[in-house]
Order: C-alpha cells, then structure tokens, then sequence
C-alpha cells in the first residue's frame, strides 16, 4: 500500500443499535441499583485492586451500560471484593453484587 | 391568505437573494481543484440569465483558511474582508457573492460582529483607512453563489437540454447532497433552509429531475476541517470523516453526489482514492467511484455544456458513467486536450 503519511483510524462511536446490551439488561434485573450510578468514580478512587492493577469498576460499569463487553471478562478476575466501593458510593450502588453477578453472568 | 402549518415555519428558512448586479469574489483554493466551475457559474449568469455580475481584479483571499487554521487573528481577518467590501463600494456595488463557503461563513461572522460590536466595526474601518486609504459599505445584501443559482434554478430548468434521469431506466438519478458546513451551521438564518433542513442544493436537484437520497450521516463534515487537514499526520481524521459518510450512503447505491463547496467535492472526491488504497472499498457501481461534482458543474451539464468545457476531467473520480446515464454526448480524445 502506498505511504500517505496517515493512516484511516476506525471509528469511536458507540452504536447502541448494535452493540450487544444482553448484560445491562441482566444486572438491571438481579441488582437495581445498578441504574443509580453516576459515574463519579469514587468506588475507582477508593479501590484496593486498583492499586496493584489498572482495575476500573467505573469503566467496568459503563462498558456494561454500553455493551462493549468484549474487555468485560478480563476486568473482573482483577477484584479482590474487599467492598470498600460498597462503603464509599454516595448512591449506595451494591458494587459487589454487580460483581458476583456479572461473575455468575460469565459463570466462573 | 392565512399562512399556516409548514408553510409558516418554512418561511422562517428562507433568505433574501438579490436579483443582479452583483459583486463577485472568487474562492482561493477553488481555482485549482476545479477551476471550470467559477467560470461556468459566471457563463450561466452573464449568457443564460443576463445578469450584471462584476469581479475585481484586485481582490484577494478572505484568509479564512488561515483563520480556522489558528495563524490569521480576527482582526486581520476583519480588516481583509473590510477590504473586499471597500473593492464592492468603489465599483458601485451592494449585492456581495462568495463563490466560497468558507468566504461565505467568514463574511456572515464579520457582518454578524459589526452588528453586535459596532465598536469592532469602527477600529476596523480606522485599520482600512490607515492602511489604504479606502472606505467601505457594507453589503446590501450578502448570498452565496449557490444561493443565486438556487434563486434562479427554474429559469435554469426551463433552458435545460438535459435533465438528472437516468436515461436507459427513465428513472431520475440518485443524489447525494453536500452543503459545507460553513453554509447554514453557524448562523442557520443565513442559509436556505437553515442548519437542520438546507434545501440550496435539494431544490437545483429536485427543479432538475434528480431524486435526493436522504441517509443517516446526510448533515456530516466531509472532514476538511482546516487544522485536521493541515498538518499530514492529522489527515487521517478527515479521511475517517468522508469514510463515515461514504460507509453511510453507500446502501442508497447514489449515482452523484453534488456539493456547494470548495472543500467537500476535493475530499469527497479524492478520498475515495485513498480509501480504495487503504481499505480497497470502492462506493460506486461497476467497480468504479461516486462521481463528485458542484452545483456549477451540473447546472453547465444541465445546460448542455461540454464537459470538458466545464473542468469534469479534473475530477479524480471518472464523470463518464454519469454523462452516459444522463445522455450527454462528449469526445472522450479531447478530454486532456488543452
């Protein structure tokens, strides 16, 4: 191919259309309070795995909402549920069972 | 009669285009990526209309490209366009046309300026006068040049001798509408139509037996773009722009696209060669591009123009599919010709 000195860099729009939303719509069900984050990310702040790895369950919730799951499996083997998020979210969001229950969603 | 419904929010889309006499100003960059359109534009005013349109030798560019580019500062660039406008005065002229989209947002922002900032316009005529010695009107009115071949498309349609059908099918051709950003997005009053609902090219198509595809990503940049084209490294962001919008409509299966502006016929046409490079997606049947041309380009076809008399070989994607559909006769060994 020729060396146009730029390449074509793919596109970054989130197409809810047709992405894949099944998991959102399983967590909504098992555990509401999924619909009351806002993203503040206090539960990345505070976290213990984040610590010693690039672990962010802020991320982890909007690639959910999104449907991007395909990064989704990898994430959740890095938390160590301690339930520190739990403490700290102002919108009493159940961290840890959006976990164990995406955990049971890709049953390991 | 009660005006009511559509008709009465239409009305809010519409603009005044003056009727001749006009002042004429040529874009910078139009000139070498299709130089056939400014002349066809003036050669349909002056031979098919009769209309008084008069460019002055010494104008020069409006600079905008240097404005969105981050090197011009605004009171430079006001002080240029004052002195456009001093060159449309001293010829005895109110009725001001860009033939640039460009040209035509930055005239719009500097007018819209004066309007706001009367203080800005004063520091600007002072600038002028110490610089040239000259002093401005300002324009009576200001259209775009397709504004003027949209006002006058049925005059255009009643003289045509060809029409945008295709010929074998009896069917009207399939066409893509670009209208520049800088058209009706930044002050949507100022444009046919406004920003949501541009009908500057729609009604020359319509008027002229075409058929307008409506497709998801219809209002999307073609991706010039200024500072994103600049710099080479950057250009892969037009390049995703005009992709997003070729990916969009390439469903619709449109036998042209038709724009009113320097930039987008370039990228639009142009781009479909990098991306056949890179990607190897070709848009256009048989193998072949989307044919990309001006609003002045298919006037001069409708009109029964030679092609080449019109700059169509100047297009990287090849015109000839389109002339056989409609119909138009050309000689294929004079097309480099000089």
């Amino acid at each position: 191919m020729i060396n146009f000195g730029y390449t074509l860099p793919s596109d970054r729009q989130i197409v809810y259309d047709k992405n894949n939303r099944e998991t959102a719509t399983f967590l909504r069900s098992k555990e509401p309070t999924f619909n009351s984050c806002i993203q503040c990310g206090t539960c990345t702040a505070t976290c213990s795995a984040a610590c010693f790895t690039d672990f962010n369950f802020r991320k982890l919730l909007l690639l959910v909402n999104r449907g991007e799951t395909f990064e989704i499996i990898q994430e959740l083997q890095k938390c160590m549920l301690c339930g520190k998020c739990l403490l700290v979210c102002p919108r009493n969001v159940n961290t840890r069972n959006i976990l164990l229950n995406l955990r049971l969603y890709y049953a390991f | 009669m009660r005006v009511q419904g559509k008709q009465n929010i239409w009305k809010e889309y519409q603009k005044e285009i003056a009727d001749d006499k006009y002042f004429y100003v040529r874009s910078c960059v139009r000139q070498n990526f299709f130089p056939g359109s400014e002349v066809t534009f003036l050669r349909i005013l002056r031979e098919v209309l009769g209309k008084n349109i008069f460019e002055h030798p010494c104008h020069t560019t409006c600079t905008g490209i240097g404005y969105h580019g981050d090197i011009v500062p605004f009171d430079t660039l006001m002080t240029i366009v004052a002195r456009q406008f001093s060159l449309m005065t001293e010829s005895g002229f109110e009725n001001f046309v860009p033939s640039c989209i460009t040209s035509f947002g930055i005239y719009t922002e500097v007018l819209d300026t004066w309007e706001h900032f009367p203080e800005a316009e004063e520091k600007v005529r002072n600038y002028l006068k110490k610089a040239t010695g000259r002093e401005f009107k300002i324009p009576g009115n200001l259209a775009h040049a397709s504004d003027i071949i949209y006002k006058f498309r049925k005059e255009i349609a009643a003289k045509s001798k060809f029409k945008l059908i295709n010929r074998n099918t009896g069917m009207p051709l399939k066409v893509v509408e670009h209208i520049g950003c800088h058209y009706a997005k930044m002050f949507p009053d100022k444009g046919v139509g406004g920003a949501e609902y541009p009908y500057v090219l729609t009604g020359m198509v319509e008027e002229w037996g075409g058929e307008v595809i409506d497709y998801p990503e219809r209002r999307h940049c073609c991706g010039f773009g200024f500072r994103q084209y600049l710099v080479q490294a950057n250009r892969g962001y037009s390049l995703a722009c005009s992709y997003k919008k070729f990916e969009s409509m390439a469903p619709y299966k449109p036998d042209i696209i038709i724009t009113n502006c320097p930039g987008c016929p370039m990228f639009l046409d142009r781009w479909q060669y990098v991306i056949n490079e890179m990607e190897g997606k070709k848009y256009g049947e048989n193998g072949q591009g989307i044919p990309v041309f001006t609003y002045e380009e298919v006037a001069g076809l409708v009109l029964g123009y030679n092609p080449w008399d019109i700059g169509l070989q100047m297009h990287q994607i090849s015109c000839e599919p389109v002339l056989d559909k409609i119909g138009i006769p050309y000689d294929i060994e004079s097309k480099y010709k000089v």
